[in-house]
């Protein structure tokens, strides 16, 4: 029994944080409607990476936009917003990312759909909170990376390095999966809805929590290595290095102790804890240097048998192929209703024993609106 | 009043990944309370940055565990057990993140603890799941985003391997934790049985990159090419998505039509007519964007491009964004108050409920510092 069963969403958002937020309500058993508009649908639908056409729309659509179903609505009609009342006065979650105001110009805000349904939990994502300077910039993930200083953690020392995803996206929308289904708690013992909200800003200040705590204290700006850097605020040898034949992560390790274990004796001079982080440039130099002269299986032997956290770096296509990716049985394929099948990722979360998965994939445009119709709407 | 009032969390987890779910837990009204050994405490009180300790404890450890309560117990002594096993009968929810195997030697495994309270819930996360190869590894951060290929996502094509540099995987599987806690709440009050939710830090980073994987599952197993121009920002975007040196600082520009940008900026870009060379050419496209962007200041460029309406914003630092009124505008910053009286600042939970940002002043336990009175109001030791 998946444990969303029996609740129904209505989700009016687009791109990536809502609809990534909608996804795992859906993969937990929730029925998800998409409301998009007629014509041209969620604008992701046309959002490509790479060049990458999948049966006619982006892969980044059929990802996140699978195990939901989509309903065509024009929200400036009166018929539609007729039809869309019927359907928000049986939903459980109603959610969008919407600009602030947008919903209060459409009629669909809050306070009027919970006139209607005053048990609805109702999510929003915003990409700067309701006030301020910044409430009309574009929620874009590049940008907030850019203003909340999230760009000056990754990479070595020097120019700004972003992280190469949207990482904004995907927290606030988890943020925004968090609330609502806390509210659902509340709901399914109290009765009563609520109203959630999230923004891109606050999600990516919260993921930098122990760093902006750590400013806060200090006022002292992170300083990247010059070189291997992983962490800003961490000592040698939290690093990622090259070796003979590939590249191996370092985690933690007195520096003595890995001179010892890794026959470099330059690394034994380095004998006070705090030189670690002082002295990482010049430690990681020396590091970086010796790991150079053998291959990472032969320096993972010496490593892992003394409980020293190390790893080696994979590229996806060597990830395929490990034991320890396959029995996570983290792949599957899903099915369109054209029989369009493609293969992505199921959901991250087990309970007792079930994982998540589910065949369908995602809606054409407007393929659900007959069924929707006939069972929700028209049925009063 | 807070959505999840009411609610009592045990918290046998240790580090990061768990008990950034039990703050958000916290937050959101439950009470939490650390199970620690006794003195000591969890041996995330010892992990510093900076080295900077706090009251007895790293600020790290100050940052992920406020506005929690702490019960010292030596669980391998019997009576301490026996005192847990009276709480656990009271609590809604218990975590631990203990290797495999652990927390069946103390005998508080999932079957056990379902003995004792038929309504639990009960989470568990591990590095890479409980079975396979990598079962008994250890599940750190670094060695997560390694294993998993987040490590080709970011950086030019020429950086090597460029790790996220922020506990990633700990972060966003606390968050895909919390959400299965409160999904198992769900399926309690539905079922009124225990209910067993596991994650792991391995299927958390890959859900992360579910985006680009399943681009890379269809469309031939083709690797992620991250550009070679500094500033790259997506191995799987175009032109001119990325960060730009100015004369002054740094810009970043997300997607948007190419051509429009170009004729803001001022550069010709018009024999890059079809929109899939704005990929395929998105090197020699960003070289060109970069040499133009270097001769202005970023407060010039920005002018311009905002009133075109493009994607655009300066790259700030924590000094500047701390102090800006678009970020001082949501009220993210908060102080809790420690045992001395003295004041530690830190960022709110990131959720707000009808309206009401979730804010809570109470600093992070000293080990054992609430046993007393635990045990008084639960009548443990009776």
């Amino acid at each position: 029994m998946k444990p969303l069963e029996d609740y129904l969403i209505v989700d009016f958002s687009q791109f990536l944080s809502g609809p990534s937020a909608s996804l795992k309500l859906a993969d937990l058993g929730a029925r998800v409607i998409k409301v998009e508009k007629p014509g041209t649908g969620d604008i992701c639908r046309q959002l490509y990476t790479s060049n990458v056409i999948m049966n006619g729309e982006s892969s980044v659509f059929h990802a996140i936009n699978r195990n939901k179903e989509s309903f065509a609505a024009d929200m400036k009609t009166e018929a539609d917003k007729a039809k869309l009342w019927e359907l928000l006065k049986k939903a459980d979650v109603v959610m969008h990312n919407f600009r602030p105001g947008v919903m209060e110009r459409l009629g669909f805000d809050y306070k009027s759909v919970k006139a209607i349904n005053s048990s609805v939990v109702y999510g929003e994502i915003s990409g700067y909170g309701e006030t301020g300077p910044w409430r009309d910039k574009p929620g874009q993930d590049l940008l907030l990376q850019s203003l909340t200083g999230l760009t000056w953690l990754s990479g070595n020392a020097g120019d700004p390095v972003p992280m190469g995803l949207s990482i904004i996206d995907m927290l606030a929308g988890n943020h925004l999966a968090q609330g609502i289904l806390a509210c659902l708690v509340k709901k399914s013992i109290s009765g009563e809805g609520a109203l959630v909200q999230v923004s891109m800003l606050e999600s990516a200040i919260d993921f930098q929590f122990e760093a902006i705590t750590t400013y806060y204290y200090d006022g002292k700006l992170p300083e990247r290595s010059e070189q291997n850097n992983a962490h800003a605020y961490l000592g040698a040898p939290y690093g990622i290095y090259q070796t003979a034949d590939g590249y191996m992560a370092l985690a933690m390790g007195s520096i003595p102790q890995l001179g010892d274990l890794l026959g470099c004796h330059a690394l034994l001079a380095y004998a006070e804890v705090a030189q670690a982080f002082e002295l990482r440039d010049e430690i990681k130099t020396i590091l970086a240097a010796h790991l150079l002269t053998h291959t990472t299986q032969h320096w993972l032997d010496i490593l892992l048998k003394a409980d020293i956290w190390c790893a080696e770096v994979l590229s996806w296509d060597k990830l395929m192929q490990e034991e320890g990716f396959k029995v996570l049985d983290m792949l599957q394929e899903v099915q369109m209703s054209d029989g369009y099948k493609y293969s992505t990722t199921r959901c991250p979360i087990t309970i007792d024993g079930e994982l998540f998965k589910s065949t369908k994939g995602s809606p054409k445009l407007g393929e659900d609106n007959d069924r929707i119709t006939a069972q929700l709407i028209n049925n009063g | 009043m807070r959505p999840l009032e009411g609610l009592l969390v045990l918290e046998f987890s240790q580090f990061m990944a768990a008990p950034t779910a039990g703050l958000r837990l916290a937050d959101l009204g439950a009470r939490v309370i650390k199970i620690e050994r006794p003195v000591k405490g969890e041996a995330g009180r010892q992990i510093a940055i900076r080295n900077i300790f706090v009251d007895g404890s790293s600020l790290v450890f100050h940052t992920i565990n406020r506005n929690k309560d702490s019960y010292a117990a030596d669980l391998k002594n019997p009576q301490d057990l026996e005192h847990i096993k009276k709480l656990i009968a009271r609590a809604d929810i218990i975590t631990h993140n203990f290797r495999p195997g652990v927390m069946e030697k103390i005998g508080l495994d999932y079957e056990t603890v379902k003995a004792i309270n038929p309504r639990m819930v009960y989470g568990v996360v591990t590095g890479y799941g409980n079975k396979g190869p990598w079962a008994l590894r250890p599940g750190q951060d670094l060695l997560i985003q390694s294993l998993s290929g987040l490590a080709y996502l970011s950086g030019t094509r020429d950086a090597g391997p460029v790790p996220f540099g922020l506990a990633t995987a700990d972060m966003i599987c606390g968050a895909h934790f919390v959400q299965g806690l409160l999904a198992g709440l769900l399926k309690r009050n539905k079922t009124n049985s225990s209910v067993l939710v596991e994650v792991s830090l391995l299927e958390s980073v890959l859900d992360l990159q579910f985006e680009v994987l399943t681009t890379y599952l269809n469309d031939g197993g083709k690797l992620p090419q991250r550009g070679s121009v500094k500033g790259q920002g997506h191995a799987y975007l175009s032109a001119p998505y990325g960060i730009y040196k100015t004369q002054d600082s740094y810009l970043s520009l997300a997607m948007g039509n190419l051509h429009h940008i170009g004729n803001a900026l001022g550069v010709n870009l018009s024999r890059y007519d079809d929109k899939s060379l704005w990929f395929d050419h998105r090197d020699e496209i960003m070289h060109q964007l970069a040499e133009r962007l270097a001769n202005q200041t970023t407060a010039f460029w920005l002018n311009k491009l905002e009133q075109e309406g493009i994607w655009c914003a300066e790259v700030l630092t924590y000094k500047q964004t701390l102090q800006h009124e678009g970020y001082l505008a949501q009220g993210m910053k908060q102080e809790v108050t420690l045992p001395d009286g003295s004041k530690l600042s830190t960022t709110r939970c990131p959720i707000r409920i009808n309206g009401e940002k979730l804010y809570a002043d109470k600093a992070a336990p000293r080990p054992g510092q609430q046993t007393e009175s635990i045990n008084q109001q639960f009548e443990l030791t009776a």
